[in-house]
Formats: C-alpha cells, sequence, structure tokens
C-alpha cells in the first residue's frame, strides 16, 4: 500500500518538499542544542519544563480524539462514520508521533532515553505515559493499516483485529488521562493540584481533535476527490459544540473553587496569568483572547446556522483550536511553575531556536500525517 | 515449481527470523530471571559501609537560625559548592545551588505575616535538599536515577538520570537545579575527589554523603561553627534529639506531607 505515497500530483510533491524544509530546519536548530544544551530554550530552574512539554500535553488530547469516531462507529453501529474512522486514526499515529519526538528534544540526555525501559518503574507516571501512548501509537498503526488494506481488496477486515478496535477504545482516553496525573499529582503546584484536570484534558480534547478533523476533511475534500460527506461533518460539529462547552464550564468550576476558597498558593498562579503579578505577564493578552475566543465559539457552534454553513463552522473550528492550544499548549505549564516555589516571578518564553525545533517537529507530524492520508485517500479514491 | 520454491525460501526465511528472535528474548529473560530465582538481588550491586563510616537510621538536620550570621552562613555556601564542584554560572535563572539563602517569606510562603519581629522578616535563612521521608522527585523519576537510601539520604544518579526534569517540577522546595548547557568549564578550582556534571542532567544538596562514608559530617555543618546539627532523629540519645525535646522546631511546608528532614530553630 505504501507505493501509493510515491505517486502523487506537483501540489502533493510541494506539500511534501515544504513540510521537509521545515523538519530539515528544525533538526539542525536541533542538532545545535544537543551541542549546546537547553540553555538555548527560554527554560530556567524556575519554569523547569516549557514549550516542547506542553505541544506534548497539547498533542496527546489530539491523539485521543480518534476515539470519538471509532467509538459511534464500531459501539454504536453509527455508519456514517465508517469512512472517515481511518483519518482518526492516522491522526492519531501522527500527534502520538509528535508527543514522543517533544518529549525526545526536550530530554537533557536524549541518548539516554531507553533507561526509562532498563529500569521500569512502575511509580513515575511518565513511565505509565511511555506504556500507553506507545501502546495507542501500536493499536492505531495497525487497526488502521489493516482495515484500510481489507478496504483495498474489497475483502472484510481480518477477525483479529476487532478486539484490538474494542480496545483502543478505552485505551484513547487513557492515553489523555495518563498525561494530566504528570500534573494534577505533585504537591506544591497548586494550578495543577486539582481532580478537574483530567476531566478537563479529555474535554478539551474531544473539543479541538474533532474539530481539526472537521478541518482536515474540508481540505481533502477541496484538493483530493475524497469526500467525507455532510453528515459526519455535522455529527463531528455536534460533538466539539457539546465538548467545547463543557470545557467552559470546566474551567468555570476550578476558577470558582480557586478564588471562593481564596487559598493562596492556588489564586497566585491565575492571578499571573490573567491580570499578572508585579508587573510581570506575559501571558495575560493570550490567555484573554483563549478564554474570550473559547466562550465566542462555544456560542457560535449552539446556533444551528453557523454549524450548517461549512465557512462559519471553519471559523468555529479554527477558533477551538486556536483557543484550546493557547489553553494547554502555552498558558498550563508555565502557568504551574508561576510562581515558583519561593513565591517568587520568573516568566518564561520560548527562544527562537526552540520554536525552530519545535516548528520541525509539528512539520515531521505533518510529514507523517500527509503521507498516511496520501495513503488512504488513493486508495478510497480508486474505490470510487 | 520456481514460484512455490520462492514462497518456501521465504516462509523459512521468515520462520527462521522469528524463531532466531524468539529464543533471543527467551534467552535473556531466562537467564536473568533464573539468576533472580536462584540468588535473588545478587544482580544488583551490594554495598556495605566500611568501618569508619557515621551510619544512621534516619539523617536529618537541624538549623539554629540565632547563631548564624550572613557572614558564616557564606562561608558554608563557599565550601559546600567548592567541595561539590558546584560551578558558579552567575545568571540567576540557570545558576546551580546546593545551599543558599533565602528571606523568611521565600522559605516560610504563607508563614509570614505583617507583625513579625524585624530579625526574623529580615534574616536569611538557610535552604537545601530537605530529604524528605516522603519524597515527591523519588516518586515521580521514571528511571530511578533519584532514590532513598536506608537511612533516609536522597541520592541522585547522574549517570542514569535522563534530564526529564520530572523531579523539579515535583519538588515543592525548588531545591533542584539542571546543567542547562556545559558547566564543567565554569568550575574554577576543581576538587578531584568529587565527581563533576554532564551538560543535561539534574543535581542537588547530597547530605555530604561522600564524607559520611569517610566518618565525616557534612561540610556546611562543620564549617557552622555550631549553628547546624546532624545527626540520627531515630537515635533518642543523639545531640539533635535532645534539641528537639527542649525547643521548638519548624520545618517548610509540613502541610505537603513530604515530611522534610531539615529544622529549623528561629
Amino acid at each position: 500500500m505504501f507505493e501509493r505515497a510515491l505517486a502523487g500530483d506537483r501540489k502533493y510533491w510541494g506539500l511534501v518538499v515544504v513540510l521537509l524544509a521545515i523538519v530539515c530546519t528544525g533538526f539542525i536548530a536541533y542538532l545545535w542544542q544537543l551541542k549546546m544544551g537547553l540553555r538555548i530554550t527560554g527554560m530556567s530552574r524556575d519554569v523547569s519544563w516549557g514549550f516542547y512539554i506542553a505541544q506534548f500535553t497539547y498533542l496527546v488530547g489530539i491523539a485521543a480524539s480518534a476515539v470519538m469516531l471509532v467509538l459511534p462507529y464500531y459501539l454504536h453501529n453509527y455508519k456514517a462514520f465508517g469512512r472517515i474512522t481511518i483519518l482518526g486514526e492516522f491522526l492519531a499515529v501522527a500527534a502520538v508521533s509528535m508527543c514522543v519526538m517533544f518529549i525526545l528534544v526536550d530530554l537533557g540526555k536524549p541518548m539516554r532515553v531507553l533507561n526509562v525501559l532498563l529500569h521500569p518503574t512502575p511509580n513515575s507516571v511518565l513511565f505509565w505515559d511511555m506504556v500507553v501512548l506507545s501502546g495507542y501509537f501500536l493499536l492505531n498503526i495497525v487497526i488502521g493499516w489493516t482495515v484500510l488494506e481489507a478496504e483495498k481488496n474489497t475483502a472484510p477486515p481480518p477477525s483479529w483485529v476487532k478486539p484490538l478496535i474494542y480496545l483502543s477504545i478505552p485505551w484513547a482516553p487513557c492515553i489523555h488521562i495518563v498525561t494530566a496525573f504528570l500534573y494534577a499529582g505533585l504537591p506544591g503546584r497548586g494550578f495543577w493540584l486539582t481532580a478537574i484536570m483530567a476531566p478537563r484534558f479529555l474535554v478539551s480534547a474531544f473539543a479541538s481533535g474533532p474539530a481539526l478533523l472537521i478541518l482536515l476533511a474540508m481540505i481533502l475534500k477541496k484538493f483530493t476527490k475524497f469526500d467525507a460527506g455532510t453528515k459526519p461533518i455535522q455529527t463531528l460539529a455536534t460533538i466539539v459544540t457539546y465538548c467545547i462547552i463543557i470545557n467552559v464550564l470546566f474551567v468555570f468550576f476550578e476558577v470558582f473553587t480557586v478564588f471562593y476558597s481564596q487559598i493562596p498558593e492556588h489564586m497566585r498562579h491565575f492571578e499571573y496569568l490573567f491580570a499578572g503579578i508585579a508587573g510581570y505577564g506575559k501571558l495575560v493578552p493570550w490567555m484573554w483572547v483563549s478564554m474570550i475566543g473559547m466562550i465566542t465559539a462555544s456560542i457560535l457552534l449552539v446556533i444551528p446556522a453557523v454549524r450548517r454553513n461549512h465557512a462559519t463552522l471553519a471559523l468555529a473550528c479554527v477558533m477551538v483550536i486556536v483557543t484550546t492550544w493557547i489553553d494547554k499548549g502555552l498558558g498550563l505549564i508555565t502557568g504551574g511553575f508561576v510562581p515558583n516555589p519561593f513565591d517568587r516571578i520568573t516568566e518564561y518564553w520560548p527562544t527562537t531556536l526552540e520554536l525552530l525545533i519545535s516548528a520541525g517537529v509539528w512539520a515531521a507530524g505533518f510529514l507523517i500525517l500527509t503521507i498516511l492520508y496520501k495513503i488512504a485517500v488513493s486508495i478510497k479514491e480508486e474505490l470510487g | 515449481m520456481k514460484t512455490v520454491d520462492e514462497k518456501t525460501v521465504t516462509m523459512n526465511r521468515r520462520k527462521f527470523l522469528e524463531i532466531t528472535g524468539v529464543s533471543t528474548i527467551v534467552g535473556l529473560l531466562g537467564g536473568w530471571g533464573l539468576v533472580e530465582l536462584l540468588a535473588p538481588g545478587e544482580l544488583e550491586a551490594t554495598y556495605l559501609p566500611k568501618k569508619e563510616a557515621l551510619v544512621a537510621k534516619r539523617w536529618a538536620m537541624l538549623i539554629d537560625m540565632k547563631k548564624i550570621t550572613e557572614q558564616s552562613a557564606k562561608k558554608c555556601i563557599t565550601v559546600c559548592h567548592r567541595i561539590h564542584n558546584v560551578p558558579d554560572v552567575g545568571d540567576p535563572k540557570r545558576e546551580i545551588k546546593w545551599i543558599w539563602l533565602e528571606h523568611f517569606a521565600n522559605a516560610f510562603p504563607g508563614d509570614e505575616h505583617e507583625h513579625m519581629p524585624e530579625r526574623i522578616e529580615e534574616e536569611r535563612f538557610f535552604v537545601m535538599c530537605n530529604h524528605c521521608d516522603n519524597p515527591p522527585c523519588v516518586r515521580v523519576c521514571p528511571t530511578k536515577a533519584t532514590w532513598q537510601r536506608g537511612d533516609g539520604i536522597i541520592m541522585m544518579d547522574q549517570h542514569r538520570c535522563i534530564g526529564c526534569r520530572y523531579c523539579m517540577a515535583a519538588c515543592p522546595f525548588g531545591a533542584r537545579g539542571f546543567n542547562w548547557g556545559d558547566y564543567r568549564f565554569l568550575i574554577k578550582d576543581r576538587n578531584p575527589e568529587y565527581p563533576t556534571r554532564e551538560k543535561g542532567v539534574v543535581e542537588k544538596c547530597n547530605f555530604c554523603a561522600e564524607r559520611l562514608a569517610k566518618g565525616r559530617i557534612p561540610a556546611c555543618v562543620e564549617e557552622s561553627e555550631g549553628a547546624m546539627v546532624f545527626g540520627d532523629l531515630m537515635d533518642s540519645q543523639s545531640e539533635l534529639r535532645k534539641i528537639m525535646r527542649e525547643q521548638y522546631t519548624i520545618r517548610r511546608k509540613p502541610y505537603l506531607g513530604t515530611n522534610p528532614q531539615v529544622y529549623y530553630m528561629v
């Protein structure tokens, strides 16, 4: 099947070349980081995780959202999703690949990463995150590939793949729950020490992931002969609507508990993110854009006419993706580290090199996605 | 006929690879398992302290802030950083420090109030790794590169650390530092008795484990001229316990449940 990725029109190759160029730039920047150490990033003693870990966290959500296609199709026999489950599964594969790359570029000693396997440590949430992420990667690539191959041969998928599909359904939320536990179980980090972290991760993931899938389906319709159809897009839009509203609600729950209780160790982080402390407030405009945008998107999506019109739906989806990205990919990690354990402010902002490396990882992920989608779409086109 | 042959050959080759692969795994696991079964723990290195070593059931430290002046504190810090090859990075954002000074409001956030004695408000407190009895850093480390010894000391294996910095996120005391770059060349006069660290690993105070092994108390305690006491918390006859019986001591953020083992007299 892979040969289908090697034959394409000029637009396909153009995209591949552009992505490869970004990957190469990012890789060169990474070689420099390997030589110089992580001091080329904006991270510090106080903000010891930054942009890389934040991207990782956001992308785990994107990966988990594949279940929003798989579950209705396989458990509720919702046929409309049959044509596009492959898009969800391959998006999950690309997203998990990015997650792994973001973890790798964040390590001070990447050449020692196999120590995690050599000295397995079940009390570390990071160990479990490795287990669930690699499992999820394998499940999705095996399921996606096998089902697509069967479709190509116009034969039913082999029977052994069914149990794997059922396993992949509870596995998907697990990857994001475990990722939330990375943060939510640390004493002394008031911003993260909240039981709503995992639920909030899940709903923001199930809003942003399907929103991205809607956009991807629209792009595929524009540039290829593959049309996902109106019905699945509308169902996805409903999922996005419910999840983004619940996410806004969860933010409100968190804000209520933090500010009604008035416990400084929990309030200070919100103060830093949304108002700034003592003149330090690099993230303040971003956080307000995120919150206002998220609420606006929720209101827009509730209106049926907005959802039905593909142009306005696309706009709402972009808003959901951007606002949830600011929330998780920018505010969540830095907000947890500021103020530091000494109640002091050290701000964080990614450096150009850090952003180049991140762009390289994103491009590598989208390259994987492009190739996988090319294979899937070619086969779907051949079948008509 | 030819196609059939080719097919048989590929099948054989595949089968061969399967068998070698599986038997390698079984061999490795089985070999290791057999040793573990016949002589449990023998594959792990065993460690016995030398005769001259100082030993305790639970090491702990007591700092009498009334006896510490800014000058004597600086001496302790300098000695610690010199003997442990702690580099002088200069940049407070990326510096490494094993022991340093913080104001009361920063060392004990939430415990300060507006009407405290000026002496305490202005005084700067020694802070370092608390060698917690319930250490979150050890709990989160994915490689056991940081671990707790039987006597309570939290150790770091800089050869195993992958530099994920999860321990730094987990530590509620900001005790851990990361080698953001190659800091070795910043060490002015290098102590050949103690290793230096590469870029990309985490480090922190080790309660002078290397000195205890040679029968010497931690360097800061030695240098503090009686302001710091180091001893066995489990030994009711130790000087540490004697002082604790008579004086009220406080700890940093005890409500987090990490059970820190550095006690302060203010």
